[in-house]
């Protein structure tokens, strides 16, 4: 069975990374720049597998560092998500423009 | 207990003492910290006896001439191999000769201080001072290394400052505090730059080595040192004269005596203690010190130094002749006779026949301690009776405090020169060197004498005598004084006795017993001069009349200018505040408020402009940190793409 070359998942993988960027970038919903930031986070999981799967193929580096990266991304989210929390309890919003005390 | 661990425990007793009484001070009374202090001194003075007695009878003497004998020594700060700061104790003639001077007149000042210090509200602060003083004292004199020395020596100051302004909230007694500091201070810039010369001509800080350095014959250090010339006076002389100028700041030498009698204003005893016996004394020690180099190698600077103390001796004395003050008259009086050290100091030479004047210096400085320092009490307790330091205020004391007036007379006979009391041996003995030596010096030295008998009798007359005899309204006022009448009556003995002790047999500028040369012939004239003094100013001051107003009037500016102490203060005044602080002064301030200041304050200002420039970069918008997060990172990236393409 003929492959789908390397390259095709590369661009997939970087039109995730750039969808993650721009929602990071332009979303006001805090929920939602996290959700672009584990976009980011995928994007680079898949560059990983596919690296490892096409070019290293009898080695498990790329797979392995993948499942540490999911793990990290699922404590760093409970993280987030308990920051957002006590901004919502503070600020009583999570819109990102509002949250803007912490400056000069 | 052996003599080096005494001489140890002499030095750091008083130390302990001072610690003490100024840690706990405030937990102790007063009653018993003036017990604390006086038993102290006490035992310190019997130490310093002690060792006294062994220096010179035991272990002092080796084959027939006294050496030195270091106690101990370590090197404290160490520059290289051959330079060190050293602390150490040494006990040599003259050492152990100002050991029993300082213990036991400050024994006799702390004993005093009881009654005449009783009541005051720093009591204990009081002997504190007075103990870091004794410290002080002690240390410069048992001082190993030029350094050491000086480092006591502005212990001293700061304690002569803490106890001239004892009483801080008279604003004379702060003005006089810092007067005499800033002088001293002023003077002891000189000695530093004095000692820095020394070290640098010699390699050494080492009091002996330097000796031994700069007086050996053909010795490279002597060669160096003095080839080259300043004024006429090689830098060798230089050198010399400066740290000489530190000894005349302490020492009150023209034109650095303007300190002392300002230093008047601190309680009486330590005007005894202080200012009269010990540390005033500090520049004659400091010359007898380096004696050697002077003699040897610097004749000129010694001869310079013998012109300063004769005119010093004169010009004090005409001033104490007109003073009012009781004090001040002892404070002129007390330059006056340390200058009589200074130019004994200055006549003697080096060698058999002409080191006399060593001798004479030391042995002049031993009695007048005595006697001066009774006097003081004296005039202490007459203070201490009558509330004021004026003449006018006094008079008629005699049966009022028949124990001050007789031994106040007797120190009045030890100053004057009557035999056989103790002044007069030690002033032959410096006429004498001086008559042999510089005659235009011994015919100053003769003529101040006879001034010195006026003016010490003046002020005799005028206490005791002048008025009818009046029982003073504080009956018995010394009934309730025995600390001080014990003191008063010690020092008496010491005034009456002193001058009968063989000094030339333990001290001498090269260790060997000396004779004392003491011809009665020789004596007529000195004495003669001082009784003709003494008639002068009973004649003028015995009764009150008033001869002595129609003679002041009739020589009314010759007596103005020495009542104003020839206006030597103002000149100064003049000096410092027109010339200094027009030229200097205020230059210096116009400089540090527009350049300094206009520095450093631009240099803030700058950064707060800058920072309110930069600073809306904070913003606390999380979007606009990532921004420049990735911005960066992409700078980043196309820097490595261009590296690489």
């Amino acid at each position: 069975m003929e492959q789908v070359p390397l390259s095709h998942v590369l661009i997939l993988s970087s039109i995730l990374f750039f969808l993650g960027i721009y929602g990071f970038f332009t979303r006001r919903n805090l929920i939602t720049v996290l959700m672009s930031i584990e976009l980011i986070l995928n994007s680079v999981n898949i560059n990983f597998v596919a690296f490892n799967k096409y070019l290293y193929p009898h080695q498990l580096e790329g797979v392995f560092f993948t499942l540490f990266i999911i793990t990290i991304a699922a404590a760093e989210v409970s993280l987030a998500i308990a920051i957002i929390i006590n901004l919502y309890r503070r600020f009583n919003t999570i819109d990102i423009d509002d949250t803007d005390t912490m400056k000069y | 207990m052996s003599y080096d661990l005494s001489s140890e425990i002499i030095l750091f007793l008083p130390l302990l003492s001072f610690l003490l009484l100024s840690l706990f001070g405030k937990r102790i009374k007063p009653e018993i910290s003036g017990i604390i202090g006086t038993m102290v001194l006490a035992f310190v003075a019997f130490l310093s006896l002690y060792v006294a007695f062994g220096y010179f009878f035991d272990f002092g003497k080796v084959d027939g001439v006294y050496v030195k004998h270091i106690v101990t020594q370590f090197s404290w700060l160490r520059f290289n191999e051959n330079l060190s700061i050293d602390m150490g104790i040494v006990l040599d003639p003259i050492s152990v000769m100002m050991l029993i001077v300082i213990s036991f007149v400050s024994f006799m000042v702390h004993l005093y201080s009881n009654n005449y210090m009783k009541g005051e509200e720093r009591f204990t602060m009081y002997y504190a001072y007075l103990s870091l003083f004794s410290f002080s004292m002690l240390g410069l004199v048992v001082a190993v290394n030029i350094f050491q020395m000086y480092m006591f020596w502005e212990l001293v100051g700061i304690s002569s400052f803490l106890l001239i302004g004892f009483y801080f909230t008279k604003p004379s007694a702060i003005a006089a505090a810092k007067k005499a500091f800033i002088v001293t201070r002023f003077a002891d810039l000189g000695f530093l730059i004095g000692i820095l010369m020394l070290s640098y001509g010699a390699k050494t800080l080492d009091f002996f080595v330097l000796i031994e350095r700069l007086t050996a014959t053909g010795s490279p250090y002597i060669a160096s040192f003095t080839a080259s010339s300043f004024l006429g006076l090689s830098t060798l002389s230089w050198a010399l004269l400066l740290v000489f100028a530190g000894g005349a700041g302490k020492s009150a030498m023209f034109p650095l005596h303007i300190w002392l009698p300002d230093a008047m204003e601190g309680p009486t005893p330590v005007s005894a203690l202080i200012h009269a016996a010990t540390m005033v004394v500090a520049g004659v020690f400091l010359v007898a010190r380096l004696f050697p180099i002077f003699a040897i190698s610097a004749p000129d600077a010694l001869h310079i130094i013998a012109y300063i103390g004769a005119f010093t001796a004169l010009f004090a004395a005409v001033i104490a002749t007109t003073q009012t003050d009781i004090k001040r008259v002892l404070a002129y009086s007390t330059i006056s006779q340390i200058a009589y050290m200074i130019f004994a100091l200055g006549v003697a030479g080096w060698g058999e026949g002409n080191n006399e004047g060593y001798t004479a210096s030391m042995f002049h400085l031993f009695t007048h301690a005595f006697f001066k320092a009774l006097l003081f009490l004296g005039a202490g307790a007459v203070i201490h009776a009558v509330h004021s330091n004026e003449m006018k205020d006094m008079g008629g004391l005699r049966k009022a405090l028949p124990i001050t007036h007789i031994t106040f007379l007797l120190a009045c006979l030890a100053i004057a020169g009557v035999p056989p009391f103790a002044g007069f041996f030690s002033k032959e003995a410096i006429l004498s060197a001086a008559y042999n030596a510089n005659l235009p010096i011994f015919y100053v030295g003769v003529f101040t004498s006879g001034l010195t008998a006026f003016y010490m009798f003046r002020l005799y007359f005028r206490i005791f005598w002048s008025k009818p005899a009046v029982k003073h309204e504080g009956h018995g006022h010394e009934s309730h004084t025995w600390a001080m009448n014990i003191a008063l009556l010690v020092l008496a003995v010491g005034a009456v006795f002193a001058g009968f002790i063989p000094f030339g047999s333990f001290v001498s500028a090269e260790g060997k017993a000396i004779e004392l040369p003491f011809h009665l012939m020789f004596s007529i004239t000195p004495v003669l001069v001082g009784l003709i003094g003494i008639l002068i100013a009973y004649v003028l001051y015995g009764k009150k009349n008033d001869l002595p107003a129609r003679i002041s009037n009739s020589v009314s500016f010759v007596y103005q200018s020495a009542y104003h102490k020839f206006y030597i203060d103002e000149i100064y005044l003049f000096v410092t505040k027109k010339i200094l602080f027009n030229l200097i002064g205020r230059p210096s301030a116009w400089f540090d408020k527009n350049v300094v200041n206009g520095m450093i304050n631009g240099s803030a200002s700058g950064t707060v402009m800058f920072s309110g420039a930069i600073k809306k970069m904070q913003s606390g918008r999380l979007q606009t940190y990532a921004m420049f997060f990735l911005g960066g990172v992409l700078i980043l990236a196309a820097l490595l793409v261009i590296k690489f393409i």
